[in-house]
């Protein structure tokens, strides 16, 4: 047993975490959520990460693809969630070989969730599910434009994308510790670091708490790509990824209610994700049955 | 990232699964838990007879008389015990987790030949005396006195919450051998003395836990003769000795326990359906909830011991993170069983009832919860110290 990365493994996480440093910072994504515009698909970027092999990552060489597994695509999904990278990503990586253009990121492909929501309808140029009848939502995410289709009887989620929503909540929740953690030692109130106060101490702590426990459990669930464990891990990562964000806007004061930090657009992302995939009753009453 | 166990891996278990089977059927029964010579004896039964089979000391260093095991084996070996339903380190506990990794570790020759050979074959059993009335949380403010005089220290003071203290030979002590000035700060000063529990001066009295059995003691010190030679590592370095024993951990600290919650988290499921009140939605899911939560914390148990068997033992930062969210989650484990059990949860002579009790110990040994965090803050995410 070795449950830890490889180095194989920390270079491509270095390496997808310099590409969308360089590729997609700080300034791009407030370019998006402060557009007058709405949030718009940046096709440059998204072919950027075709070639990066993000969408080709799991399709075998003889495809054209990386010839990587579910925890490489894991870790790769994880950077995107840390840097908020928007974008129907899930469902492009999963098109990759069974839609053209996919793979490369000439073709953005999106799907409908089981929960009815479409995101990025108007910008993709395939849906994956039947999208007819959906009308557009006036999304509570400002970078993801979203409309709704009527609800269908509940279908089968893949647990690929469950897996790698989870490891987009996992990056998030990873992010927003580290962002209330640099926020606390720099905010100085009562004539010290308020990060020396023990309330937001034991704050940041539990982030990182529900962070780590998010972190085993989806690797692991990567490994052995136990659909039962895989919507286990989707469990706590949208509970690491929504609390964390809520107790780091917590942490941030009343800067944490402005539109200016990024809290929030972690917090409503992290409300999305939430949103898409298997719900929490559902897959507690499964792990319950399975008892 | 791999989670399939080698092949020698593998045959470990194997061959440990099958020693199991042959000698758990010849335990003696077990003794009343109220029954404190019974129970030492039992515990050093099942010590000697790990030790005969070559299972003692597991992950010792090979030079201290253990098998240098790698975590990842020391892993296996706790959590096939508990699977099989062996019996637990009991009265051996601080000899083979705490006393003798740090014998081993900060140790003389001559030390090292003289307590660690008892430990590993059941002879001899130790307790921890680090608490005091006045230094809980606060370890380092300690002030159990012990003075020089010729080639013996004169010890004085009081521990307290000492477990095991009334059947054990030996004891970890902490003492301040240099009193605490402007020049020397609390955390200097310290020394670690090995109490014999027999010597002249030394009074135990039981304490009684609120689960109404006596698991620990006060101790009282009354101008006790302890050799020099009896002090392992340097005098006034006793802080540091202390710390290299707790770094001993190597994140296997709860693997066999993590193992017995999920057992049973499905007899609670069993009792549920069988008593009715698994048709109740919200205890199902509560049932459901913790199943995640206890698979999700053996990954991370594989995960810390993956690591610290990458970094040569040396465990790392995920020990409280661990225990925090461990804790937590064993309390609401019998909490969970006293709602599956309802009227039963008032009866003490449910099995669970008295598990509830001891967990909510959890919280409080070993570095309460609130210390864990202000560790996990301090030492992981670097906030700063407050005043
Ligand atoms: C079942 C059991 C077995 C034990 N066995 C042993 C043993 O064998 N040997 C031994 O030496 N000790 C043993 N202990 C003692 C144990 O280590 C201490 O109880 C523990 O360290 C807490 O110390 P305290 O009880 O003095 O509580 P205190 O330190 O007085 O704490 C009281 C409360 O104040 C909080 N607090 C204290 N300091 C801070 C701070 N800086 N920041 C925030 N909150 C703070 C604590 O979290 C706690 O909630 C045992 C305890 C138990 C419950």
């Amino acid at each position: 047993m070795d449950f830890q990365l490889t180095e194989d493994q920390r270079d491509l996480q270095q390496g997808v975490r310099e590409l969308l440093a360089g590729r997609f910072d700080r300034e791009a994504l407030r370019d998006l959520a402060d557009g007058p515009e709405g949030p718009v698909l940046d096709r440059e970027l998204w072919r950027e990460l075709g070639a990066a092999g993000f969408f080709a990552l799991r399709l075998p060489e003889s495809e054209g693809g990386v010839g990587l597994g579910l925890p490489e695509a894991v870790l790769a999904f994880e950077e995107a969630g840390r840097a908020l990278l928007p974008g129907p990503l899930v469902a492009t990586h999963l098109a990759a070989g069974a839609v053209e253009g996919a793979a490369t990121g000439d073709t953005v492909v999106t799907a409908v969730d089981s929960s009815g929501l479409v995101p990025w309808l108007d910008a993709a140029d395939v849906v994956r599910g039947d999208a007819a009848g959906a009308v557009p939502v006036r999304s509570a995410d400002p970078l993801t434009p979203l409309h709704r289709a009527p609800a269908r009887p509940p279908a089968a989620q893949d647990p690929v994308a469950v897996l790698l929503t989870a490891a987009e909540q996992l990056g998030s929740a990873a992010r927003s510790c580290e962002t209330a953690v640099t926020y606390a030692r720099e905010r100085s109130q009562f004539g010290q670091p308020i990060g020396a106060f023990q309330a937001v101490k034991h704050l940041c702590a539990q982030m990182l708490v529900r962070t780590e426990l998010a972190r085993a459990a989806v690797y692991a669930a990567a490994v052995t790509a136990d659909p039962a464990e895989i919507r286990a891990a989707g469990l706590l990562a949208d509970e690491a990824a929504v609390r964390g964000a809520r107790d780091c806007l917590q942490v941030y004061g009343g800067m944490g209610f402005t539109w200016e930090a990024d809290v929030h657009l972690h917090l409503k992302r992290a409300w999305l994700r939430s949103e898409l995939g298997p719900s929490a009753g559902a897959v507690e009453e499964e792990w319950a049955a399975a008892l | 990232m791999d989670l399939t166990y080698t092949e020698e891996e593998e045959e470990f278990r194997a061959g440990l699964r099958a020693w199991l089977a042959d000698v758990l059927p010849q335990l003696p029964p077990r003794p009343d838990p109220t029954d404190w010579p019974g129970r030492r004896a039992y515990d050093l039964g099942w010590q000697r007879r790990l030790y005969d089979a070559g299972y003692a000391g597991l992950h010792w260093p090979v030079d201290a008389g253990g098998r240098g095991a790698t975590p990842t084996q020391h892993l296996i070996y706790l959590e096939e015990t508990e699977r099989a339903g062996a019996p637990y380190v009991g009265a051996n506990f601080v000899g083979l987790l705490h006393a003798g990794p740090t014998i081993a570790a900060e140790g003389t020759a001559e030390q090292r030949a003289r307590w660690l050979p008892p430990i590993l074959r059941g002879d001899e059993a130790w307790c921890q005396g680090f608490s005091e009335p006045d230094a809980g949380s606060d370890l380092a403010a300690l002030r159990t006195r012990a003075v020089r005089d010729g080639d013996h220290y004169v010890v004085t003071g009081s521990k307290i919450w000492t477990s095991h203290a009334e059947v054990a030979d030996w004891c970890e002590l902490l003492v301040r051998t240099t009193p605490v000035s402007e020049d020397v700060p609390k955390h200097r000063g310290i020394s670690w003395l090995a109490l014999p529990m027999d010597a002249p001066g030394v009074t135990v009295r039981p304490l009684r836990t609120l689960a109404g059995s006596t698991e620990f003691a006060e101790m009282f010190l009354d101008e006790v003769r302890v050799p020099v030679g009896n002090r392992v590592g340097d005098e006034n370095d006793g802080w540091r000795v202390t710390m290299v024993t707790l770094s001993f951990e190597r994140g296997t600290a709860f693997v066999g326990e993590v193992v017995a919650c999920r057992r049973t988290l499905g007899a609670l499921a069993a009792e549920a359906r069988k008593n009715g009140r698994w048709d109740d939605p919200v205890l199902r899911r509560r049932l459901g909830r913790l199943n995640v939560e206890f698979n999700a914390l053996w990954r991370l148990t594989q995960w810390n011991v993956s690591e610290a068997q990458r970094t040569g033992g040396v465990p790392g930062t995920g020990g409280s993170v661990f225990k925090l969210r461990y804790s937590h989650a064993r309390q609401e484990l019998y909490d969970t069983a006293a709602e599956v059990l309802g009227a039963g949860a008032l009866d003490l002579d449910h099995e669970w009832v008295l598990d509830r009790l001891s967990s909510l110990s959890y919280t409080i040994a070993a570095g309460t919860s609130q210390i864990q965090q202000n560790i996990v803050a301090e030492r992981i995410l670097g906030l700063p110290k407050g005043r």
